[in-house]
């Protein structure tokens, strides 16, 4: 609300009084999975809903699913109030490519997974103690020199972002991650 | 190969080139009338157009006309308005219409010329990118790089643009693309798989409205331009369960006319410059039922202080409008005609009787004779009030057609002139777009070449589109422009008035033109009144006028627009007798 008086309730018994203030309400971070028709322009269509509207978007993937029926899943994770959140749905259902939105995190059974490539240089005790690390999170050596490892990891995101913390003293050099990944567990499509 | 494998007479019959491709989808879309303007990258089309004696063409004189005009044609129509324009300016042109039709709903569609297609991404002589330009405010859009998919483009684009919420969809077709040869397909069986708007309402959710409005004692329809984009359906059955259930009826500025304002129990428009009791019945009702409307900043005013008592039925066809703005009870995805013949049919079934409303009309009569739409009239001066009521008065049983401009004057054309049907009444209500008027005049007359069609516009506004008076002449389409000429952006200096400390910045027009003159060298006619004793006689000259008029009625100049919810208030904190300056908070400066 913009002015400044949000949240005022009015007087009397409100029976369905409903105020625009939905500052009150906390943010919440969500992932949506977005099939759309693979048709040139959907993913400006979908990112520019975002930025014109002013939603957040946290990490982005996309990629065509199937081929024969020209299906691409995007995988938008945001951020925002229930009451943005609805809107977000409603808003991606609007354009005209978009054929379904599928709430991961509300479903309870969704599953996340990211895909990290992460450098990492040094000598001595440090990159004894990176390899060892990566070990632990089960990371793949996917490149060595002398100097450097490139670890590639998969997982959920603050797994990621745990590994890369570890990297950091130990002579982080770069990262690169996919953002994030999604379905939903059980034999049911969607 | 030999000549007798390449003679196929079936085949040939559905091979065309891509400009030919256009025509016979439009003219398979049943489309009679366009709007449009040429240029290099058209040109094949134009040229297709020009044996094409059963689609008349509007010639413009600038494409936000054509589109516009197709918007008016549309509104009055119900049938898709359809513009045709080159690439690069012409379609820059055109953004400001499709930006207006796609905030008030109206079906159109534009086809655009594109470069050809290896000059894409070049900077190419008149290129741009016209779907990235149009993507944020069509409802949708697309290039056409493939001839064989023209065909089944051009029915999928009027398909989407009619079904479904309305919307403006725009067709971009690079010019080698027009003149290669492919294959029409025709419109039968067309769908998108991704794209199936809800139309039907769920039955629960009509049931628990029907529960709602036998309890109510304090009900009141809220309609919207949804209400007219259903179709005249739609506000038969409006009337229908209006008169069923006694139920006061207000509207939006884009519903007007759903609703007979001859009826007793009609509330007159809600919002900002609506009526005190529209706005009062709505901050007080017990039950709201919003058919097609949207809940707008200019409806709702202060949000938080909106209806606070009220249980909410919200009918749309769009999801994402429904708890958008204002949280609701029961939200009814559906068109609007389906969902009142299922709440009457319920309603009927039920055999039950509505709670007492006579307490609930009392208190509106009260409101009512408050009488917020007097004002001073005086025998010096023609106030503008007086002037939309004497031609209100003297063209009300004829076929009139009424569009606007944006500003004073519309507010008052919406106060003071009254609707008794649905597509008689044209304006830019979400854009708000200054100089929509005329050229939507130009749509309309198009479409009812023997109506009465008469753009109430201010001097500011028209200046905009002026030269579209010239395209009226060129195709003897009648339209009356009616100026209310105050010489001043007459909003902008009311808005300076209550907000500004009467620093009026920019808001005078120094040099105003001669509109008589005017109207004379455009080729049309050209009428001024600045007396009041006159004003009748002259609106009669303008009617019986064969041709395009420009009426130059000098008005009051100081006349403000009342009443008023100002910026940031509540629906019961209305402005009515006279603006004091202090009506708008610090917090409510800062709105629009
Ligand atoms: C294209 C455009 N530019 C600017 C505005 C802002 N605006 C709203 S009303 C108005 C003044 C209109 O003046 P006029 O046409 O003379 O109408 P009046 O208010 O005097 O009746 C302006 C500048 C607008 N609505 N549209
Ligand atoms: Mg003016």
């Amino acid at each position: 609300m913009s002015d400044g008086s949000a949240g005022n309730a009015p007087q009397g018994n409100p029976k369905s009084a409903y105020f625009l203030s939905h500052a009150d309400e906390a943010i919440e971070r969500r992932t949506l999975a977005v099939m759309v028709d693979n048709e040139p322009g959907v993913l400006a269509r979908v990112v520019g809903l975002f930025s014109g509207r002013g939603y957040n978007i946290d990490s982005l993937t996309v990629a065509e699913v199937d081929a024969n029926q020209h299906q691409s899943r995007i995988t938008i994770v945001t951020q925002g109030t229930p009451h943005i959140l609805e809107q977000i749905e409603a808003q991606l259902l609007r354009l005209v490519p978009v054929g379904e939105v599928i709430d991961i995190t509300k479903s309870k059974r969704g599953i996340e997974r990211e895909l990290a490539l992460v450098k990492v240089a040094g000598k001595g005790e440090a990159r004894v103690e990176a390899l060892r690390i990566s070990q632990i999170f089960r990371a793949n050596v996917i490149d060595t020199t002398n100097e450097s490892f490139i670890f590639e990891l998969t997982g959920a995101s603050d797994k990621i972002t745990q590994f890369v913390d570890l990297m950091r003293p130990l002579g982080l050099v770069e990262v690169s991650r996919t953002g994030v990944l999604s379905i939903k567990r059980g034999k049911e499509k969607g | 190969m030999t000549t007798e494998t390449q003679t196929k007479p079936e085949a040939d019959a559905r091979t065309m080139t891509g400009a030919e491709i256009v025509i016979e989808a439009l003219r398979e879309q049943g489309v009679e009338v366009m709007f449009g303007y040429p240029g290099g990258a058209v040109l094949p089309i134009y040229d297709a157009l020009y044996s094409a004696k059963d689609i008349r063409h509007v010639l413009v004189r600038h494409e936000q006309g054509a589109g516009h005009a197709a918007e008016g044609y549309a509104r009055t129509t119900g049938k898709p308005g359809v513009c045709l324009v080159t690439s690069g300016p012409g379609a820059t042109n055109m953004v400001t219409p499709i930006a207006d039709a796609m905030l008030d709903s109206i079906p159109m569609v534009v086809i655009t010329g594109q470069v050809p297609t290896h000059l894409i991404g070049t900077d190419a002589f008149q290129e741009c990118d016209t779907t990235g330009i149009t993507r944020a405010c069509s409802k949708h859009n697309y290039l056409v790089t493939d001839v064989d998919e023209l065909a089944h483009t051009i029915h999928e684009a009027f398909l989407i643009a009619r079904s479904g919420r309305p919307g403006p969809v725009v067709i971009d077709i690079p010019k080698d693309v027009q003149f290669a040869t492919g294959i029409y397909v025709g419109k039968e069986g067309i769908h998108k798989p991704t794209y199936h708007p809800r139309t039907s309402p769920n039955p629960d959710a009509i049931a628990a409205t029907v529960d709602l409005m036998l309890q109510a004692r304090r009900p009141v329809f809220y309609t919207g331009g949804g209400v007219i984009n259903s179709g005249p359906e739609a506000s038969r059955l409006l009337r229908e369960l209006q008169e069923l259930t006694g139920i006061p009826v207000t509207s939006t500025l884009m519903g007007l006319g759903a609703f007979p304002a001859s009826h007793p129990d009609w509330l007159g428009m809600v919002g900002m410059h609506g009526s005190f009791e529209a706005n009062n019945a709505m901050h007080d009702c017990d039950l709201m039922l919003c058919v097609g409307a949207r809940f707008d900043d200019r409806v709702t005013g202060r949000v938080d202080a909106f209806s606070p008592t009220s249980k909410k039925v919200h009918i749309d066809i769009d999801p994402s409008s429904v708890n958008k703005i204002v949280r609701v009870d029961i939200p009814i995805i559906s068109d609007c005609a389906e969902a009142l013949a299922a709440i009457i049919k319920e309603l009927k079934a039920r055999k039950a009787k509505l709670q007492d409303m006579s307490g609930w009309k009392q208190e509106i009569d009260i409101w009512r004779a408050r009488q917020c739409f007097a004002y001073t009239n005086s025998d010096e001066v023609i106030k503008p009030q007086h002037a939309v009521e004497r031609l209100y008065e003297l063209t009300k049983d004829r076929e009139t057609y009424i569009t606007t401009e944006v500003g004073q004057h519309q507010m008052w054309a919406a106060q003071f002139y009254h609707f008794e049907e649905p597509h008689h009444w044209m304006t830019s209500g979400g854009l708000g777009t200054m100089g929509y008027g005329l050229p939507a005049a130009v749509g309309v007359q198009a479409a009812h070449p023997n109506g009465l069609v008469i753009d109430i516009a201010g001097e500011a506004s028209i200046q905009m589109v002026m030269q579209e008076f010239s395209t009226a002449v060129q195709h003897k389409l009648p339209v009356k422009v009616f100026i209310l000429n105050n010489e001043w952006m007459g909003m902008v200096r009311q808005w300076q008035e209550l907000l500004h400390g009467e620093r009026y910045s920019h808001s005078y027009s120094e040099s105003l033109p001669d509109f008589v003159k005017l109207a004379e060298a455009l080729g049309g006619h050209g009428i001024r009144c600045d007396n009041p004793a006159e004003l009748d006689d002259k609106i009669r000259e303008m009617i019986d006028h064969p041709g395009p008029v420009l009426f130059d009625c000098c008005v009051e100049k100081a006349e403000n627009c009342l009443p008023m919810i100002p910026s940031g208030s509540a629906h019961n904190e209305m402005i009515l007798g006279e603006i004091l300056g202090n009506e708008i908070g610090e917090a409510g400066k800062k709105l629009v």
